[in-house]
């Protein structure tokens, strides 16, 4: 199988709505999974009580916000390198379903922060960093929106996003440089997680059912951005049903 | 275009530095001759400084803890204020055009003309900070780390905020946008800038903010030039 062919528009439209299907199902699946294991089988915590259940939603999404950048940066690369129209196309879809992550992890994080800290919003350095990414998210979208020629703005989103990409390390890091208010790391990959398996397990379904989630609507919204820009080219034309 | 390119015996044509040269000296006669332009820049950086104490409370202790940061937050925006002077003139006549058609190479011309801006605002934004900092009733050591945190950041305001400029250039909107593209870009820089200031009156070392700011002034040297002349490049398509 060449997968070079996956590159061209039109054979990812159809590509792209054979599958994000399967990954919308799955999404959901695992969604139903994870919050049941988040809130029927998890047990309290000891310190926090009932109000750490947040955790299963803040902390899918607060990865998903800075995963989700970063595969940004690497379309928003691939599409200054190769000039490819698909990648360009693949960044501009993943925007929107970033900002959301990142707002949802910005407000569960204010949820979870009243309760347990006394205060909805510190200025910590790892939700600073947050907020800055979603001025980040943002500051792409409105680029986008401002230029009309859409093969500039594919190049000048790109380039914005790799510059923005060196953020990413600064939020990561935060939390060994700045030691403030915000909890330390509790999952990492060097040491034994410190939370109990069943709380670990279900944050990592509804990290799965966030990351399914974002593939899926990344598709289909990417099904719509090449509709409207290939609208003049003649494979679209000859679909059934789309020509108007 | 305003100047000639002289080139010296011991350069090779259309190196580094007759490019990087040539765009300094151009830039900085050209914003000699606007010198209004620049002086009103600096006086919103003054004025902006200015309207802190009246909002808040003219308390000097109040004032010493806030100092250093209000100073630094001016410095941002009057960099930001005066950012679209660096291209868009060049953009709107057609010169930036033909810098880029030239045989230079174009990440060192954009050098120069960032060092020409960085010359003619950070430079006299440091300078004034001392003056800024007896309002606030900073002592000298704080003014003094003030300046040297601030000598080191401004320069990452305006190698970042070239990128912001040249991808704003002709763009629906330019001012705000640009504001949005580039202030977030700038929050490491405050927070390092500003903090080196609180660090030295909480009795710590400043070492390690001004090897922070530092580090990101190397990095900024070396990625800034070229994302803005990619970002010149993507505008003049």
């Amino acid at each position: 199988m060449n997968f070079y062919q996956f590159s061209s528009p039109a054979t990812f439209y159809s590509f792209a709505g054979r599958i994000a299907p399967w990954f919308a199902a799955a999404a959901a699946v695992l969604a139903i999974v994870g919050l049941w294991i988040g809130f029927a089988v998890a047990p309290t915590d000891f310190q926090q009580g009932e109000a750490y259940r947040i955790i299963f939603i803040h902390v899918a999404a607060a990865w998903m916000s800075m995963f989700i950048y970063l595969v940004m940066a690497f379309w928003g690369m691939l599409a200054l390198a190769f000039n490819t129209r698909l990648s360009a196309m693949m960044a501009q879809a993943l925007a929107p379903t970033g900002a959301l992550m990142t707002f949802i992890a910005l407000w569960t994080g204010a949820l979870w922060g009243r309760p347990t800290w006394g205060t909805y919003w510190a200025w910590d350095a790892r939700m600073t960093s947050e907020l800055i990414l979603l001025f980040l998210y943002f500051g792409i979208m409105a680029l986008r929106s401002a230029i009309d020629d859409p093969r500039r703005a594919d190049r000048a989103c790109a380039l914005l996003t790799i510059v923005g990409a060196v953020n990413i390390p600064i939020i990561y890091f935060s939390v060994q440089w700045w030691n403030t208010l915000h909890q330390g790391a509790s999952v990492s990959l060097s040491a034994a997680p410190k939370m109990a398996s069943i709380m670990l397990l279900g944050m990592l379904v509804m990290t799965f059912a966030a990351w399914f989630y974002t593939i899926a609507v990344a598709l289909w919204r990417v099904r719509a951005i090449i509709l409207e820009r290939e609208r003049g080219s003649g494979w679209i034309s000859g679909m059934q049903g789309i020509a108007a | 275009m305003t100047g000639a390119l002289a080139l010296s015996d011991n350069e090779t044509p259309f190196g580094v530095g007759a490019a990087l040269r040539w765009a300094v000296v151009r830039d900085l006669r050209l914003a000699l001759r606007s010198r209004a332009e620049l002086g009103v820049q600096l006086l919103f950086y003054v004025i902006v400084v200015s309207l802190f104490p009246l909002a808040s409370s003219p308390d000097r202790t109040l004032l010493a803890t806030m100092g250093p940061g209000v100073i630094w937050v001016a410095a941002l925006l009057a960099s930001l204020l005066s950012l679209p002077r660096l291209f868009a003139s060049d953009f709107t006549d057609g010169t930036l055009e033909q810098i880029a058609l030239s045989p230079f190479p174009l990440p060192a011309l954009v050098s120069g003309k960032i060092l020409a801006h960085w010359l003619t605002t950070g430079l006299p934004i440091v300078v004034l900070a001392p003056m800024l900092g007896l309002q606030y009733g900073l002592d000298a050591e704080i003014s003094g780390i003030v300046m040297l945190a601030l000598l080191i950041g401004t320069p990452i305001l305006s190698l970042l905020g070239a990128i912001g400029a040249a991808l704003t250039l002709g763009v629906r909107g330019g001012g705000s946008l640009l504001a949005l593209l580039v202030l977030p870009l700038y929050v490491p820089v405050l927070i390092f800038g500003a903090g080196a200031a609180d660090a030295v009156r909480a009795g710590l070392s400043v070492s390690a903010h001004l090897s922070l700011l530092t580090s990101g002034l190397l990095i900024a040297l070396v990625g800034a030039p070229l994302a803005t002349a990619t970002a010149v490049r993507i505008a003049l398509d």
